[in-house]
């Protein structure tokens, strides 16, 4: 039997909010943050319906007093982290700490300005731009910001890599390797994702409607989750209460295509079941399924026949946040997974907003409004990436 | 728990594939100081309509897994985990390239989709259809480390499992003219192979695709154990010793009497102060070989250290062009110290099986 | 049409990265997708990139893609239509 791993704190930041409780409000409200982009100039801009958090670089690097090369995603990343080990009450340094973040861009907001320049004159272009473009570096500068050294990691695996992120923490808290772990994952908004998915010719021009039989593509979105997991031994020496616990995770691949999934869902289908067995839970005994649901036809479709064969006619309450984020990428798996938590530490559900029709193929009618007083004690977290990358993640509240 | 290692596929500046002959007898200089690796014909290994859409480092990394996958006598493996520092960057170079000179206008898709720091790992499940677990760590010169360790978690969970483990990175025209700007490489044009001849600042480009088919029991095709592996990030110095002081007491090895470390030395006279310090003052009178003018300095050049310290053991011959001095003793552990630039520094042990 | 189809198969190589391949390998109405050429999704992608750097047609449903893309004569028919009109 592993040992368990608990959660002591949170953070995030997202187009719906700057802290916990504003994106518990946005949710409860059903207060989307999808908005024409105004973060850069691209051809796209006024334009693209995007989930940017609403603080542009100068504001964030001022909160936070960092400078202003700071790439966006650190910054979110630091805003985020340092919520949640404030809110967690722990001082890291007494513990065996680790950092394991994700992300798929790093710092390439800073890049892009610097091959602008550099494409014209290869003597051109700020160093200070292009020093912080890789992914492991942004995880460094969050690492420094909260005084980790002992380990440090970075996952990428595109859109579940800060799903993976938690994992691999609680996997590492289990075998006694660490005892606390900051766990999670960061994404700015740059041109290089947005034309990317442009290309890709899955951005919707609308806002999206996840898992609606209209659907017709993901908005996109930025921000930052991270959680705080630790060992029994630091729950009991610190004398922290805890609301839930990880029971369950779960990573495989779908291997069919490099970005679509498969129809059947078979990699989707097998995270789900591997995530039950560790958990040592029924389909049934789930009480939320907070989505991947990107609201691509593909996403939507492959996940939804996934469920469809895990729960036949009847699972349970689901959504897909993403109507309220947009698609935030790397970090999508540690905002959706403290979306997880509030469920089960407010004992609610999230809706989906802009559902009207099932999609036929499957007919899953997702939440509608925010519903609260229910009794929820174990949620499922999805996050499908591109390259097949499956991974779900399973919380279950605590006795204590 | 170990690791045991059945099969290893290497792609580097060295000719570390195919009919490999004597271990590094005749090692490849490389004047203009880019360490650029040694390419196979890789219709050998990936048929013509998967081949025409894989950037370089795409097609290095399937190479070298399916040649680890053969070694090992395994089909498909259980889970497949890659460690990167830069990922895809011929493929992000391009979309960036084309983004602003096309003003983001009919952008192609193909670039885009190889740009993820996953696609290497992911382009071998889907050939393979291997549908377990699958994980991409890119945390600059732990990435390779970071892959061995969550191996050794899964393979300590399913020890009967099989798990292909790789280090990859590729230099392009742009990341070297970029990495260039920061001073970091050798200024001077001269032989790689005498890099340590001379002292001088900056170290050379490499890059390389490494993939290891391990398992967490022996099997005959067992050729030898990576018994651990720690990381150390930012240390002191005395946080260094210290550290690996204490890994030394823990695995039972002796600070004069281990066969052969494998050390990282970039051949950067500034760098290479600590790491003098280090050698001398943890590994005493212990053989030190050096390889990173075999295969440059790069994120997971420790990939290329645990192909060499492998392929040492298991034919029991120490090439000169590593080290001076010949060992007379048989080799039954090696442990590789890397230390990259001032803030990372790792330890890998292989033992003998 | 002979000259657009010819162009067109020369294009598609060049785009699709089919080295292996020689324009008169391609038939006229030979099935370019699942069958014949064995082309996917993302080929699809590529081809509406095609269009619009080489012909200026800008394909904003990809739906459309499968019946337009059937065979080089299909293209090359659909290019006649969109240049003309």
């Amino acid at each position: 039997m592993k040992a368990r791993v608990h959660i002591a704190g949170w953070g995030v930041i997202s187009a719906i909010g700057n802290s916990v409780p504003q994106v518990f409000d946005s949710l409860r409200n059903s207060s989307g943050g999808i908005a024409p982009l105004t973060l850069f100039d691209s051809v796209h801009t006024g334009v693209l319906p995007v989930g940017e958090v609403k603080l542009g670089n100068a504001a964030l690097a001022e909160i936070l007093s960092l400078p202003v090369a700071t790439p966006r995603a650190v910054m979110l990343g630091i805003h985020a982290a340092r919520e949640a080990v404030k809110n967690s009450e722990i001082d890291l340094k007494k513990w065996r700490t680790g950092l394991i973040s994700a992300t798929t861009v790093g710092g390439m907001d800073k890049t892009e300005e610097f091959f602008k320049e550099f494409l014209i004159d290869p003597k051109k272009g700020k160093l200070r731009n292009v020093v912080n473009h890789s992914c492991g570096k942004s995880t460094e500068l969050i690492a420094q910001d909260l005084g980790i050294k002992r380990f440090i990691s970075t996952i990428n695996t595109a859109c579940s890599s800060s799903a993976n992120a938690i994992a691999l923490g609680s996997r590492m808290i289990s075998a006694g390797l660490l005892d606390i772990v900051v766990a999670g994952g960061t994404d700015s908004l740059t041109k290089f994702t947005i034309n990317g998915f442009n290309s890709l010719m899955i951005l919707d021009s609308k806002f999206c409607r996840p898992f609606d039989a209209s659907r017709s593509g993901l908005n996109l979105g930025e921000g930052a989750g991270f959680i705080i997991l630790i060992s029994d031994k630091v729950k009991k020496s610190e004398g922290i209460r805890t609301t839930s616990y990880v029971s369950g995770y779960a990573n495989t691949n779908d291997a069919f295509h490099q970005t679509a999934s498969s129809p059947d869902g078979r990699g989707s289908f097998a995270a789900m079941q591997q995530a039950l067995e560790m958990s040592n839970l029924l389909p049934q005994q789930i009480d939320y399924i907070n989505l991947h649901g990107t609201g691509t036809v593909n996403n939507d479709l492959s996940e939804g026949t996934a469920i469809r064969k895990l729960y036949g006619s009847r699972p349970p309450r689901l959504s897909s946040t993403k109507a309220f984020t947009g698609h935030t990428l790397g970090a999508s798996g540690g905002i959706e997974a403290v979306f997880s938590l509030l469920t089960i530490n407010q004992q609610c559900v999230f809706p989906n907003l802009r559902f009207e029709n099932a999609i036929p193929e499957i007919g899953i009618t997702p939440q509608l409004h925010f519903e609260t007083r229910l009794p929820i004690h174990n949620v499922m977290s999805n996050s499908f990436g591109f390259g097949g990358n499956c991974s779900s993640l399973i919380f279950s509240r605590s006795d204590n | 728990m170990p690791l045991y290692i059945n099969g290893i596929g290497a792609i580097s500046p060295q000719k570390t594939w195919g009919d490999e002959g004597v271990l590094l007898s005749a090692p490849i200089d490389y004047p203009n100081n880019y360490l650029a690796c040694v390419e196979p014909d890789y219709t050998q290994y990936i048929d013509a309509k998967h081949l025409r859409r894989m950037s370089r480092i795409l097609k290095m990394g399937v190479a070298a897994s399916t040649l680890a996958l053969k070694e090992a006598e395994i089909n498909i493996p259980d889970g497949i985990i890659t460690g990167t520092g830069y990922g895809c960057l011929e493929d992000t170079g391009i979309f960036l390239r084309k983004m602003v000179e096309q003003k983001e206008q009919a952008l192609n898709p193909t670039p885009f989709i190889q740009s993820t720091h996953n696609t290497i790992g992911s382009q071998i499940a889907l050939l393979l259809t291997c549908q377990g677990y699958n994980q991409t760590y890119t945390q600059e010169a732990f990435s390779f480390e970071n892959s061995l360790l969550d191996a050794s978690l899964q393979l300590s969970e399913h020890p009967d499992q099989n798990f292909l483990v790789g280090g990859v990175d590729e230099f392009t025209g742009l990341s070297l003219q970029i990495q260039n700007r920061f001073g970091i490489f050798r200024k001077t044009v001269g032989s790689s192979l005498d890099l340590f001849k001379t002292s001088s600042s900056g170290t050379l480009p490499g890059e390389g695709a490494f993939y290891f088919a391990l398992s967490g029991k022996k099997t005959k095709q067992s050729l030898v154990s990576i018994d651990v592996v720690e990381t150390f990030f930012k240390p002191t110095k005395e946080e260094l010793l210290d550290g690996i002081n204490q890994f030394m007491k823990s695995h039972d090895l002796k600070k004069n009497g281990i066969d052969l470390v494998l050390a990282g030395k970039s051949g950067d006279n500034a760098t290479e102060i600590l790491t003098d310090v280090i050698l001398n003052e943890a590994f005493g009178s212990s053989p030190v070989g050096v390889f990173k003018h075999l295969c440059g300095e790069y994120s997971t050049a420790s990939a290329f250290a645990v192909w060499l310290g492998a392929r040492i053991i298991q034919y029991q011959h120490v090439p000169p062009i590593i080290l001076d001095k010949p060992i007379n003793t048989s080799v039954k552990n090696i442990l590789i110290y890397n230390p990259h630039f001032e803030n990372y520094h790792s330890l890998i042990l292989l033992r003998s099986c | 049409m002979k000259e657009l189809m010819a162009d067109l198969k020369k294009q598609i190589i060049e785009a699709l990265n089919l080295k292996h391949l020689k324009p008169e390998d391609i038939g006229d109405d030979q099935p370019l997708f699942v069958e014949g050429l064995g082309l996917d999704s993302i080929d699809a992608l590529e081809l509406i990139v095609l269009l619009q750097q080489q012909y200026n047609i800008k394909l904003t449903n990809p739906q459309d893609g499968p019946k337009i893309f059937k065979s080089v004569k299909s293209i090359a028919e659909f290019i006649q239509q969109h240049q003309t009109a």
